[in-house]
């Protein structure tokens, strides 16, 4: 027990002595204190309460002013949320190399629902269903009337429908602003565009990114804010591409492809001017990818990027150039074509069994000698033909700017024997997109430099690494040109503009191995004009089959050729190259007997 | 001599008769606040309840009757409660906590919750019960209770029971869940502990802790930050309560846009409760606003002002609690229209409509009039007792 001590002890202990109880005289002190204590603490309390009454005060007022503040503001409509939901709906256009609009935005409305403000869901449920025939009356009833509290109706409207659906005059139907991704161009350029849909979406706005195509490679720039919708400008020439569209939908339908193909390329700038895959599609109303099947059997399916096919003879040209390049051979060295050339247990042939006995390498472009190419290719050897197709693009996917573009992966031997080097000096063996192709062919157009494709617009020539020698290139020119004066391309002649190329057909794959006898890649590969080359020209037909004759025919200088000059024809004067006037030819003497 | 005769001198027996000693006492002032308050409660809701009877198919001003039976009720208790002596209202307030603490206690087996997901209601049929609205004022009357004996000379630990009481109190709620009276109560105890003389460390101490925990909850908790964010931005989700809110007060600007004219009771679920002051807004417009945040202002400051003269600790302290938690109640309510303060449901005393929130507010206000009567402070002992004690 804790004892408590007696106080105040002295008077205590005098009353005790006294004889008195000391308890009163204790009591008496307790209570002093206790009033001490209390007086104490009531001046503390009194401060401390004064405190409390000032702050209900001035919180009271506070409330007050507030109050007054927000009743003498005008009734506006907010529109704005909170931070951090912001949805942010900007997003830049697409512009062309001269400005035309290819994507921009549109203002349309979405429809929602909010079935506890309506006031007659089963009447407004009737008259949607007239306004939109494509929904169903019951499922509206069943969402209007149920638990809902919210549901979208239609994600896009038209400014009539909107207005329609405003005359029901339902309280519940609401409408939310939408930025609607546009291509006013429709089809066109529609797979480099891809498409756009809707990310997160709210009642105020809705989030629109990319799905395919540039609008998904350069998505995060053209949403981002800090760009200030400033349009993203591309490569692409709208006038031009539109051209190339059109001749080459026609080669299409008129050499009965089933799929078809071009890239024209600026060959200092790696620019694509136009580049066009059909069948296309629209990407205002982008179909759904296929889930089955072959996926080149969609229109989505870019054929320039992600179709890698073996491209035939186009590739002898290589060959050529790094046989000269190597000082192995010059454009007038003959080597013997003849057969029969075995390598690794399998015999090379020509095409149609032709046998074309010595000819210059000049020669074995013009005519297109497999062995020709065959036997350079094997002078050269493996590791320098690698290094060289690797030099000039032909193992890596294209840096092209869509998303597609890194799909195109081209397909390499497992392993590079001999027989795969011959092979591949005359295009089998190695897959590859008509990009590629395109990147390949600029090399030799401008000069022996590395081009990258881009789609983005260059302001100067955008040179790589050198990878022949200017006299090399500058023989593989001029054999291209001979192959269309005086070859396999002579449709491919276009008076004024001196186009040079070559000519690939090659028997297309069957899934389970082997090669289709019916079924060719048709490919044409140009530049033009061939003594200064600015453009590279690729087109590429799928299954083409050229009927006029007595038999159908299938190679590229029946089909690919004579759409390619139609299309240098059309697209050349776009470009701004003018005709140039071609020395006369000989005068014609005509021998008359004189006797 | 002969007027020594017993029984010649009047015996003063029990001083002057209850009644006149009640309205001579009494804060006429204060009372006739509460009174006013509760006749605009039951104006706003001739206005407010109406969509609420509408969906429940009852007839237009059903909510207005049972308000007025209600309230009536309730400045009966608030009236007889005011009359008590402060020892009587002690005794009974402390067997009416103890019994509302059961009451609480047993919710989780026995309570309600009307389809809301909070058990908080005890259902009798005719109208229900929120034990934590009685429960409130009992707990003011027992904290403070506790905490004066505690500043009595070997007294019991007060605080620390009062404290220990508090938690417990404050988890029940908590668990229900029903956080806003859970910091009602917790700020009730605040108050009477500051009262009743905290020390000045542990207060600035407390203050910097919640400043460091808020700015870390706000640097490092998305959510937390957002829910500020949303609180300090200009801009207001128009959808949300708050936004409806916040327009029915522009609507209403300086004097409303008529009676019965107001939009915001149709499209807000609490309008009667709740929100009740947005209705206030626009239909009677700022005038009346002012009016009542008037009304509130001089029933807590003057309530608070007559305590400043109280001597005795146990009533000064309960009176603070019920006085401040009186204005709190309805400075949260009032402050989240304004968006001065974050969403928290809490109901306008004696304005809002609710049966047994009106009661428990009478007799919460009936026990603070009890307390606040002017009584003999015993100021020349008080100088006397001074002189002495130096």
């Amino acid at each position: 027990m804790i004892r408590t001590p007696l106080r105040p002890l002295a008077r205590i202990l005098d009353a005790r002595q006294k004889g008195e109880n000391p308890d009163a005289i204790e009591r008496e002190n307790k209570r002093i204190r206790h009033e001490q204590m209390r007086d104490q603490s009531r001046l503390r309390a009194e401060g401390r309460l004064l405190v409390l009454g000032v702050f209900f005060f001035c919180a009271f007022a506070v409330i007050g002013a507030r109050m007054g503040l927000l009743a003498t503001t005008d009734p506006v409509e907010p529109r704005a949320h909170a931070p951090g939901a912001v949805i942010s709906a900007s997003r830049a256009d697409i512009v062309d190399r001269n400005g035309n609009i290819l994507a921009t935005n549109f203002e349309t409305h979405a429809l929602y629902a909010q079935p506890r403000n309506m006031v007659d869901p089963e009447a407004a449920a009737e008259k949607l269903v007239a306004v939109f025939p494509d929904l169903k009356k019951e499922r509206l009833i069943k969402d209007f009337t149920g638990k809902r509290k919210f549901l979208w109706i239609k994600k896009k409207i038209s400014p009539e429908q909107m207005q329609a659906v405003h005359e029901i005059g339902d309280p519940g139907l609401l409408f939310a602003p939408r930025d609607m991704r546009l291509y006013p161009n429709g089809t066109m350029a529609a797979h480099v565009l891809g498409g756009a849909s809707y990310g997160k979406e709210g009642v105020h706005a809705a989030e629109v990114i990319g799905v395919a195509g540039a609008e998904k490679y350069f998505d995060d720039y053209l949403r981002d804010p800090a760009n200030g919708n400033k349009p993203l400008q591309l490569s692409l020439d709208l006038t031009v591409q539109a051209a190339a569209e059109r001749v080459l939908y026609g080669g299409m339908k008129l050499m009965n492809a089933k799929g078809a193909t071009s890239v024209l390329m600026d060959v200092k700038t790696g620019e694509v001017i136009s580049v066009v895959s059909l069948p296309t599609f629209d990407p205002n109303n982008r179909p759904r990818p296929l889930t089955e099947g072959d996926a080149s059997d969609t229109p989505l399916f870019n054929r320039s990027v992600q179709g890698v096919y073996e491209l035939g003879s186009t590739f002898k040209i290589f060959a050529a150039v790094q046989a000269i390049d190597l000082g192995l051979v010059n454009a007038r060295t003959v080597i013997d074509t003849k057969g029969p050339f075995k390598v690794g247990g399998f015999k090379i042939g020509e095409f149609r069994g032709k046998n074309y006995g010595p000819l210059s390498v000049s020669d074995i472009i013009v005519k297109s000698s497999n062995r020709g190419t065959g036997r350079m290719a094997l002078q050269i050897g493996a590791k320098r033909q690698q290094a060289f197709l690797k030099s000039l693009g032909f193992f890596e996917a294209t840096p092209f700017e869509i998303v597609e573009a890194s799909g195109g992966k081209p397909l390499l031997p497992k392993r590079w024997t001999d027989l795969s080097t011959v092979t591949i000096s005359y295009g089998h063996g190695l897959s590859s997109s008509p990009m590629h192709l395109a990147a390949g062919y600029a090399a030799i157009a401008n000069g022996g430099f590395q081009v990258k494709p881009t789609l983005m617009k260059q302001t100067g020539p955008q040179l790589g690494p050198r990878v022949m020698s200017a006299r090399a290139a500058a023989d593989g020119r001029r054999m291209l040109r001979k192959v269309v004066s005086e070859g396999t391309a002579s449709f491919g002649e276009v008076p004024g503009y001196f186009v040079g190329g070559k000519t690939g057909t090659a028997d297309k794959p069957k899934r389970r191995g082997g090669y289709y006898k019916d079924k060719v890649i048709a490919t044409f590969a140009s530049m033009f004009p061939a003594h200064d080359p600015k453009y590279v020209l690729i087109v590429t037909l799928d299954e083409p089959v050229e009927t006029s004759g007595d038999k159908p025919r299938r190679t590229a200088g029946w089909t690919a050729v004579p759409v390619a000059a139609e299309m240098i024809r059309r697209i050349a004067p776009l470009l701004g190259l003018r005709p140039a006037v071609e020395p006369d030819k000989e005068p014609v003497v005509t021998l008359i007997s004189s006797n | 001599m002969t007027e020594m005769v017993y029984g010649a001198v009047p015996v003063v027996r029990g001083g002057e008769p209850i009644l006149p000693k009640w309205w001579r006492t009494v804060d006429r002032w204060a009372m006739s606040c509460v009174l006013m308050l509760f006749g605009v409660g039951l104006l706003l809701g001739l206005a407010a309840s109406v969509p609420l009877a509408a969906k429940n198919g009852f007839e237009p001003f059903h909510y207005v009757q049972r308000q007025a039976f209600f309230g009536g009720l309730a400045i009966v208790a608030m009236m007889l409660t005011s009359m008590m002596s402060p020892v009587l209202v002690r005794r009974l307030a402390v067997l009416g906590f103890l019994a509302a603490f059961v009451a609480l206690a047993l919710l989780p087996f026995f309570g309600t919750d009307f389809g809301k997901g909070a058990v908080r209601w005890y259902s009798l049929g005719f109208a229900s019960i929120q034990p934590s609205e009685f429960l409130k004022p009992g707990f003011m009357v027992v904290a403070a209770w506790m905490m004066a004996a505690s500043m009595e000379i070997n007294g019991p630990p007060g605080r620390t029971w009062s404290f220990a009481l508090c938690i417990a109190i404050v988890l029940m709620l908590a668990m229900q869940p029903d956080f806003g009276q859970a910091c009602l109560v917790l700020f009730g105890w605040g108050v009477i502990y500051f009262v009743a003389g905290a020390p000045m460390v542990l207060l600035v101490g407390m203050a910097g802790l919640v400043i460091i925990a808020g700015t870390v909850a706000y640097a490092h908790s998305e959510h937390f930050a957002r829910r500020i964010d949303g609180f300090l931005s200009v801009e207001v989700d128009p959808t949300t309560q708050l936004g409806y809110a916040t327009n029915a007060i522009r609507e209403g600007g300086l004097f409303g846009v008529g009676v019965g004219e107001g939009q915001v009771k149709w499209s807000l679920p609490d309008a009667h409760t709740d929100f009740i002051i947005a209705v206030a807004a626009e239909e009677y417009g700022l005038v009346l606003v002012l009016c009542i945040i008037a009304l509130y202002t001089v029933v807590v400051v003057r309530s608070l002002l007559r305590l400043v003269r109280e001597r005795d600790p146990f009533i000064r302290l309960a009176g603070t609690g019920l006085a401040c938690m009186f204005g709190v109640q309805a400075m949260i309510n009032m402050g989240v229209a304004v968006r001065l303060l974050p969403a928290k449901g809490m109901t306008l005393p004696f304005v809002s409509y609710g049966g047994s929130s009106v009661i428990a507010s009478g007799i919460a206000v009936g026990m603070l009039l009890a307390f606040t009567r002017s009584r003999p402070q015993g100021q020349l002992s008080d100088i006397l007792g001074r002189n002495r004690a130096r």
